[in-house]
């Protein structure tokens, strides 16, 4: 942590940046948030630890609008979005001075209370120098340890890799702490009946208090203007006036970020309620792999995305009703 | 607010027997913006037509609905009277309640019903329509016809007579394509070469035209008037201008042993060929597959021998791009693959062969110089079975559905040549029905059963089986006789099915011309416009839109030609208007619509804009209106909702959606 403050400082001094884009310490010791930083005196809230899943590229699209170099923290799967949004011409690559930042799977806090802990006071073997095999929690009931793996977000048992995609330096050691199969929950929703299928899905966003939250995170989310806040569309109308409107919302959503989506895992991350909103992406996903092979939105910025592009090998349209 | 106007036609009985035309008067009136509501027996006709003009003018329409046909018939018609009282020709809508319900439906009751739902679902979106005007685009005064056989031949050369230029892509070394393989022609029996080449002379020899043999076409961008085409001319190997003919890198060429394509692997040809002695150009080509130079590094007989110099082994495949006004389809067709038919033994014996392959056997230039053998023993036949149907009229998956049209009339040519010039091998020809429609073609079957006392059978052949001997063992049925047929054979022809050349899959998806599910290109209308594609610009000569026979391929090759014609005559063309536009403040500038776009119709430039207050600057998508075809893609690849297509924007279909609902 010290040695990312100490090169945020250096640059900024150097003039190479003139602001920096991290996390700052919350008011709680799992609660790191997405800060700017604008001197060397700001840089000491600076905080790098397990905790800090928050994925900085969205907040790019703003910098890049404002005058001078950006210096960004980006975990390796923070750097697929910020490709992504290369690739659609949202962000301004000569505006970002990006550090790849290490990454060895990032917690949880909702894991820790399930697992028991809780009045949580401090947290420790969550930094990038640490192994992060166990964690060590000093509650107001005492001492408490839980393994690391068990307390990740879910994002990070499916690992995308410690690679950064793009980064102009690299500083930390990364960890794959991939140990489970992508698919596994979708391929247990397709095979529901259509019925179950429903009620799953019913039981699940009826949940939604529409606060918005997945949308704002979301990276693919970068209208200027969404469709649901706009009255051009009645779109939001429409998810209104059906007696399910999240239902709607959430469709809408996943066809919208459909092909985009870098499965970075941040909607269902912040969901207040705990909706497991990534399976809809990661349904999406699993079709595109399958028709079209193997794509990850992302992993660079010059590859046509499968939806949008058209090849004579493409799999014709009825395929998919065949294969109900 | 718009003022309406509803128009029900009856379409005589076509729509009026199952749909109450009065009710649906009735239910519109009732529906928002409605001023007018009325309905005739032919809106179409003259006195139709006058009606909507007075009820324009009286009642100060400012939209109207047409409840008629399809579109596709009458919009054009209806807009232009539109435009004729005083409205924008954009301010129509057509509900179709004849194809979409009237025609499909028996109940009257649930079919006025659902006429109502499509009448208020035009309703609503009209209400939406905004008065637009089409722009003007140019027309490149040249023609592309891809397929250089018969019907290829004729479309280019009725074009280049009528002044235009035109070019052939052919994709074989030579044009002439399956009529070039015929020996004989029904019901005259005139020979097929003796007619073909001097057409093919005359193409090549013609100021206009423009021939590109061993050439694909590799990319089709624009529409209708301003086509961009890059044609791939592959590596003959062998300098065009150089070139004399002489034929003598042929002869000497070491390499014999690729199977002759023109012959249909009957017998072999050299490595560096032309396909057949007529062949136009008569400049050959190496086969780099079978070629020891280019397989071993090490020959080069051909170069040595070549007076010309000619031979060029660095050769590569060179792309050209070339504009074209029009595009002609002529892409042909091919036999079926037997592979399905292991029954008729097909790869088992070489003396089981399709019809084609008979045609080679009785060419004087073919494989056996004309003599009918056996291509086993090169003995000739005694007893020969001719099956038809072979993959026609196919009820299972493992042939196909339809009549190949032409299989029956040059059976009773093969069997009355040979029984003519061979009056001891005896004939017989299982049928399931023969079909001879056509000029002289009855009269032409007839004198092969009545003079020529060829034995046909009307039944199918169950198995062929070669025996040691080397005979075939035919298993059939007589179902006038109602009996079983097991008879010994010397030879078994097969009239296997057409299909479209594979070729044309490819070229369609390029061309953005609809397919049907047997391969064969749509027409716009099966009855009125036969030979034109749905898509404009794109005309249909000869097999690659149905089963036909040479002189229909030729009647289609000039119909073809006279409607390419049509358009080349014109200087400019009218755009469509219902073309994509972006709401600026809304767009990301994220490409994703240029990205789908397949005329290339979409830019982005850096624009000054004014977004309730903040000014900046952002990349914003622009559209050509000029080369945007109204497709459609654009508006739902779209993220933001940024893009929608005028006259068809997502607010009308909404409101169309939701009228439906209601």
């Amino acid at each position: 942590m010290q040695e990312l403050r100490n090169r945020a400082k250096e640059l900024l001094a150097d003039g190479t940046v003139v602001r920096i884009l991290g996390w700052r310490a919350g008011d709680l010791p799992y609660n790191p948030e997405p800060a700017y930083f604008q001197s060397a005196e700001e840089l000491d809230d600076f905080v790098y630890n397990g905790f800090c899943g928050a994925n900085l590229s969205k907040y790019m699209i703003e910098a890049s609008k404002l005058e001078g170099k950006t210096l960004v923290f980006l975990k390796p799967c923070d750097t697929y979005s910020f490709n992504q949004l290369l690739k659609e011409h949202r962000v301004d690559r000569d505006k970002a001075y990006i550090i790849g930042v290490g990454c060895k799977g990032k917690l949880n806090a909702e894991n820790l209370k399930k697992l028991g802990i809780k009045g949580v006071q401090s947290i420790s073997g969550a930094e990038l120098s640490d192994p992060c095999d166990t964690l060590t929690v000093q509650t107001i009931y005492g001492e408490k340890t839980c393994s690391y793996a068990d307390a990740m977000l879910e994002r990070c048992h499916v690992c995308k890799g410690k690679e950064h995609m793009v980064y102009d330096e690299l500083i930390g050691e990364s960890k794959d702490t991939k140990d489970a199969d992508r698919f596994a929950e979708v391929e247990k929703i397709e095979k529901m009946s259509p019925e179950e299928k429903f009620a799953f899905f019913q039981s699940e966003l009826s949940k939604c208090i529409r606060c918005n939250a997945c949308r704002n995170v979301c990276p693919a989310c970068s209208c200027r203007k969404c469709v649901f806040d706009s009255t051009k569309f009645d779109s939001s109308q429409k998810a209104n006036v059906d007696s399910f409107e999240e239902k709607m919302f959430h469709i809408i959503r996943a066809f919208h970020v459909a092909g985009r989506c870098t499965d970075c895992g941040e909607c269902s991350r912040v969901c207040p309620q705990g909706i497991p909103l990534h399976l809809f992406n990661r349904k999406f996903i699993k079709d595109i792999d399958t028709f079209y092979g193997d794509f990850q939105a992302g992993e660079d910025t010059e590859t046509k995305a499968p939806l949008t592009n058209f090849t004579f090998e493409d799999v014709e349209p009825s395929v998919v009703a065949e294969r109900r | 607010m718009q003022r309406l106007g509803v128009f029900v036609c009856h379409c005589g009985s076509n729509i009026a027997a199952t749909v109450d035309v009065k009710k649906v008067v009735e239910m519109a009136k009732l529906e928002p913006g409605v001023v007018h509501a009325e309905d005739y027996q032919y809106m179409c006709s003259e006195a139709g037509q006058a009606r909507i003009a007075q009820a324009i003018q009286e009642k100060g329409l400012t939209g109207i609905v047409v409840c008629s046909c399809s579109p596709r018939m009458h919009e054009a018609t209806f807009r232009k009277c539109a435009e004729k009282a005083g409205i924008n020709p954009y301010m129509v809508e057509i509900a179709n309640i004849r194809e979409h319900c009237s025609w499909i439906h028996k109940d009257m009751e649930e079919a006025t019903k659902k006429a109502v739902i499509l009448a208020r679902a035009a309703i609503a979106k009209v209400n939406l329509n905004t008065p637009l005007k089409a722009g003007e685009s140019r027309v490149t005064k040249r023609a592309l016809v891809i397929g250089g056989g018969i019907a290829g031949i004729q479309t280019a050369l009725d074009i280049a007579e009528a002044g235009y230029k035109v070019d052939i892509v052919e994709k074989t070394p030579s044009i002439g394509g399956r009529m070039s393989q015929l020996d004989k022609t029904f019901p005259t029996l005139d020979c097929s070469a003796c007619i073909l080449t001097p057409k093919m002379v005359e193409a090549a020899a013609h100021e206009n035209i423009t021939i590109y043999t061993y050439s694909e076409v590799e990319k089709v961008t624009g529409f209708v008037g301003d086509f961009t085409v890059d044609i791939r001319k592959k590596a003959r190997s062998v300098n065009m201008d150089k070139c004399t003919g002489c034929g003598v890198c042929q002869e000497k060429c070491p390499s014999k042993k690729a199977p002759s394509e023109f012959n249909r692997g009957l017998n072999t040809r050299s490595a560096i060929y032309t396909p057949f002695a007529q062949a136009i150009p008569n400049v050959p080509v190496i086969d780099r597959e079978h070629c020891i130079k280019f397989k071993t590094g090490k020959c080069g007989v051909c170069a040595k021998v070549c007076q010309a110099g000619a031979i060029d082994y660095e050769q590569k495949d060179e792309i050209i791009t070339e504009k074209y006004g029009a595009i002609v389809v002529a892409t042909g067709f091919d036999i079926i693959k037997l592979d399905n038919y292991d029954e008729y033994a097909y790869n088992q014996s070489p003396d089981v062969i399709t019809s084609l392959e008979l045609e080679r056997i009785m060419n004087a230039a073919g494989p056996t110089k004309g003599h009918l053998e056996r291509m086993s023993d090169h003995k000739p036949p005694k007893n020969m079975v001719f099956i038809q149907c072979v993959g026609s009229r196919c009820s299972d998956n493992r042939g196909k559905s339809y009549c190949s049209k032409i299989c029956c009339m040059y059976t009773a040519k093969h069997a009355m040549l040979i029984r003519d010039k061979y009056p001891d091998v005896n004939i017989t020809v299982f049928y399931i029905d023969v079909r001879t429609p056509g000029k002289n073609f009855d009269e032409f079957y007839r004198r092969a059963v009545e003079e020529y006392h060829v034995n046909y059978v009307k039944g199918q052949v169950g198995k062929v089986i070669p025996q040691p001997n080397g005979q075939l063992l035919v298993q059939g049925v007589d179902l006038l006789d109602n009996k079983q047929i097991l008879m010994e054979a010397d030879m078994v022809v097969l009239a296997a099915a057409i299909e479209p050349d594979p070729s044309v899959r490819k070229i369609a998806t390029m061309l953005t011309a609809s397919i049907d599910t047997n391969n064969f290109l749509t027409e716009a209308h099966a009855k009125l416009r036969p030979v034109e594609s749905p898509t404009a610009g794109i005309f249909l000569s000869g097999v690659c839109q149905g089963p036909k026979d040479v002189p229909e391929t030729v009647s289609q090759a000039g119909a073809a030609a006279v409607k390419a014609i049509g358009l080349l005559a014109k200087d400019k063309l009218l755009t469509n208007p219902c073309t994509a536009k972006p709401d600026e403040l809304l767009c990301n500038g994220c490409s994703t619509c240029a990205n789908v776009c397949p005329y290339g119709a979409i830019s982005y430039e850096d624009k000054q804009v004014n977004d309730h207050g903040i000014r900046e600057v952002r990349r914003i998508a622009q559209v050509n209106s000029a080369l945007c075809q109204g497709c459609g893609a654009c508006t739902v690849a779209c993220p933001s909702g940024a893009m929608d297509l005028q006259g068809f924007s997502n607010r009308q279909i909404i409101a169309e959606v939701d009228a439906i609902c209601r």
